[in-house]
């Protein structure tokens, strides 16, 4: 900056070896203490902020220091409070990103919509990385390249992040889900051949497909079908299989139905092989299904490429939430290089103007939605449906877990940077009329009737 | 033997060919239907939908305008997850070709050792046995998981997969060599390396080609797999990005591609077995 001084003023050397302010021997050193000084004044502001919040009242500060003398009391202080750490991370807030090309994995479902859209509509580009955005074969598969860091972050089911943190499935791993991709957007599809049977207790025997074990898919389709009095294993057979292959699974009649995600549903429909029977949102209004997940790992050693990449994802979740943007975001990433479907199809699923497949055109504009903000009862709901179909064994400290795992805090902050409207922390979560108490999560698995823990 | 009318053959090829073609397009002939729903609903369906039926089949027209499209640009680059089949194909190729390659530098050599030692040959025989017939497929999960790394994974299929029958040839054309000729060899003092070299090669050689031949073959049929698990680039991804599209005209497409490089990678080997060959 010293190259920048005013030549017209004459405290200012410009010549002579020596730096600007006179005060040191070369320029570098100059600048080199200039910095210290930043970073000294910055510390600063660290140390005087937690010594306010540790002693209200100042009179008490300055007895305690006279007491026990200043060193003792930053040694006192500091195995109270990690202020080193506290510095570190104030400095890194305004740091530059450590990495800028990174991968992202997806699978090619409209659940993954931010991650996709921020790629062509760049999003990525506008917080500086240069994102690739990689589609992938399965849930298992993308699990396994995230783990093996050949993806920096990855489009995963909501449960996965807990399921890997847990060890359920596969080594415990500690991972986050710091945000959610997209709420609804889920259906029950059905076979054409079963267009008179929309009663679920005449489902006994049906072949159902869900995308994965730990997929909401799974646990509504459960939930579903035991509030209609089926025993889900024993009365009808779930398997998991990748969304491409439900569809034509349906036509080869391999399978009664699906609880997919889009544009599954809808392709079954245009193609002329299903119809959909009922929409997830009627099922819980509002329950998550996909997120956005990274290791603890790459958070921690990552902060500021972490913050700008949740950063972008959180603006394209604001921008796929208006409704007016649905047709451009369809249009966007139908693409082979996306989705690989009809433009039509997306268009559907994400403006909510829809053929049922059954000859009638219906309009909910809430079919899909989009809401980033990762909230600890999603989380905790989930880990009480893995507990109550045995996916989960032994004591679950579901309060814990769903911190660790979904980074609300986080989500929270930056929502506020980017002036999006705050959650409510409180909002109840209602499924299929029963409500649902977070903080009861043992009681409320001990109150279904069709359970296997 | 030579025919008297040597192009007979090739004209009754394109004879199964009109057959195979007429008969797949009366299959998938449908004349024109009426729409059953109104027409807000028929915008929003496929065309097969709109008449109350399923999506059917595509037709010999459809297949030969996705193939035109295909042939007239192979080699265009939309992004990370839209390359041109030409691209796919290539990098299909790539990953055989290397996985073949080392497979051959491991399985020829340790065939060699095992073919004119019996005592080895015992000794390795139940693990040869037992690791040949895994499917390698089977093989995947364990890859991604100690490799971690899905383009390596998949040349280690390649790899462990084009071994077996290299290597189980190669120890049958050694230890199937001559007994006169070696002892012919052997009275003339010749070095053991020197035999090696100069006597069992050349007469195990047309053994060993047989095993690579049937090594790429299998190789080739196994990538479209590998690369339909791991994806990312390859034929195989190919087929599995079309069929998340349902698109049969791009799947039949791509597998007449894969056919054909198919039968040229063999071609080729069996023009190399010819090269080989020898009178006794």
């Amino acid at each position: 900056m010293s190259a920048f001084r005013n030549p017209f003023d004459h405290r200012v050397r410009l010549h002579r070896g020596g730096c600007a302010c006179g005060r040191h021997a070369s320029q570098a050193e100059h600048d080199h203490a200039e910095a210290l000084e930043a970073r000294q004044l910055q510390d600063r502001v660290v140390e005087g902020a937690v010594m306010r919040a540790l002693f209200p009242q100042d009179e008490m500060r300055r007895g305690f220091l006279r007491a026990v003398g200043a060193g003792t009391a930053l040694a006192a202080v500091s195995t109270l409070f990690p202020l080193g750490l506290a510095k570190e991370a104030f400095a890194q807030g305004a740091g530059a990103l450590e990495k800028t090309k990174l991968k992202v994995g997806f699978i090619p479902i409209t659940c993954a919509t931010p991650i996709i859209m921020a790629h062509p509509l760049g999003f990525y580009s506008k917080y500086g990385l240069d994102v690739e955005v990689v589609k992938t074969a399965g849930w298992a598969v993308i699990r396994d390249k995230a783990l093996a860091k050949e993806y920096d972050a990855a489009h995963m089911l909501s449960p996965m992040p807990l399921a890997i943190s847990t060890g359920t499935g596969s080594n415990p791993i500690p991972w986050t889900a710091p945000a959610v991709e997209n709420i609804n957007g889920q259906a029950i599809t059905l076979a054409m051949k079963h267009k008179d049977k929309r009663d679920p207790k005449d489902w006994k025997g049906f072949k159902f497909a869900v995308p994965f074990d730990y997929s909401m898919h799974n646990y509504l389709l459960r939930y579903y079908l035991a509030e209609h009095g089926l025993d889900p294993d024993r009365d009808v057979q779930i398997r998991s299989v990748p969304p491409p292959e439900m569809v034509a699974n349906l036509r080869a009649d391999n399978i009664d139905g699906f609880l997919a995600p889009d544009p599954v549903n809808q392709r079954a429909v245009y193609d002329g092989v299903g119809f959909i029977h009922t929409l997830s949102k009627e099922i819980w209004d509002g329950h998550p299904c996909c997120v956005f997940s990274a290791s603890k790992e790459f958070v921690a050693q990552n902060p500021n490429t972490y913050h700008a990449l949740l950063k972008s994802i959180l603006d394209a979740t604001a921008y796929a939430r208006k409704a007016e943007n649905r047709k451009e975001i369809a249009a966007a990433i139908a693409p082979a290089n996306y989705l690989n479907q009809p433009v039509t199809v997306v268009e559907q699923v994400l403006t909510g103007t829809y053929a049922d497949g059954l000859g009638n055109v219906k309009k909910d504009p809430n079919r899909i939605d989009f809401d980033p903000f990762p909230y600890d009862s999603f989380a905790v709901w989930i880990l009480t449906q893995m507990k109550r179909w045995g996916q989960l064994k032994g004591e679950v400290d579901y309060a814990k877990v769903a911190k660790d795992v979904f980074l609300a805090t986080d989500a929270a902050r930056l929502m506020k940077e980017l002036g999006m409207p705050a959650a409510d922390p409180a909002r109840p979560i209602v499924v299929m009329g029963k409500t649902f108490d977070p903080k009861q999560p043992a009681a409320y698995v001990d109150s279904f009737a069709i359970k296997r823990s | 033997m030579r025919s008297a009318r040597p192009w007979l053959a090739p004209l009754l090829s394109a004879l199964f060919l009109a057959l195979l073609v007429g008969v797949w397009y009366l299959a998938t002939y449908q004349p024109a239907a009426e729409a059953t729903v109104d027409s807000e609903y028929a915008a929003l369906v496929g065309q097969a939908a709109s008449t109350g039926a399923k999506s059917a089949m595509p037709t010999p027209g459809e297949v030969g305008a996705k193939l035109w499209e295909h042939l007239s640009d192979p080699f265009y680059d939309r992004g990370t997850n839209d390359k041109g089949i030409g691209i796919q194909l290539l990098y299909s190729i790539g990953r055989v070709l290397l996985g073949f390659g080392l497979a051959a530098l491991v399985a020829i050599p340790l065939g060699f050792v095992i073919g004119m030692s019996p005592l080895i040959y015992k000794a390795l025989d139940p693990f040869i046995q037992v690791l040949k017939p895994v499917s390698p497929l089977a093989w995947m999960p364990l890859a991604l998981y100690t490799i971690k790394d899905s383009g390596i994974s998949a040349i280690f299929v390649i790899f462990i997969c084009s071994l077996w029958p290299m290597l189980v040839n190669t120890a049958f054309g050694v230890a199937g060599v001559r007994r006169d000729w070696l002892n012919v060899a052997r009275t003339l003092e010749v070095s053991r390396l020197r035999t090696a070299f100069q006597v069992i090669l050349p007469a195990a050689a047309p053994t060993i080609m047989t095993g690579m031949r049937i090594s790429i073959g299998i190789a080739w049929l196994v990538i479209v797999a590998a690369e339909m698990l791991v994806g990312g680039t390859g034929i195989g991804y190919f087929v599995w990005n079309e069929w998340n599209n349902l698109s049969i005209a791009n799947i039949i497409s791509a597998i007449l591609f894969i056919g054909l490089i198919g039968m040229a990678l063999d071609t080729l080997l069996a023009r190399l077995a010819r090269a080989v060959t020898y009178r006794e």
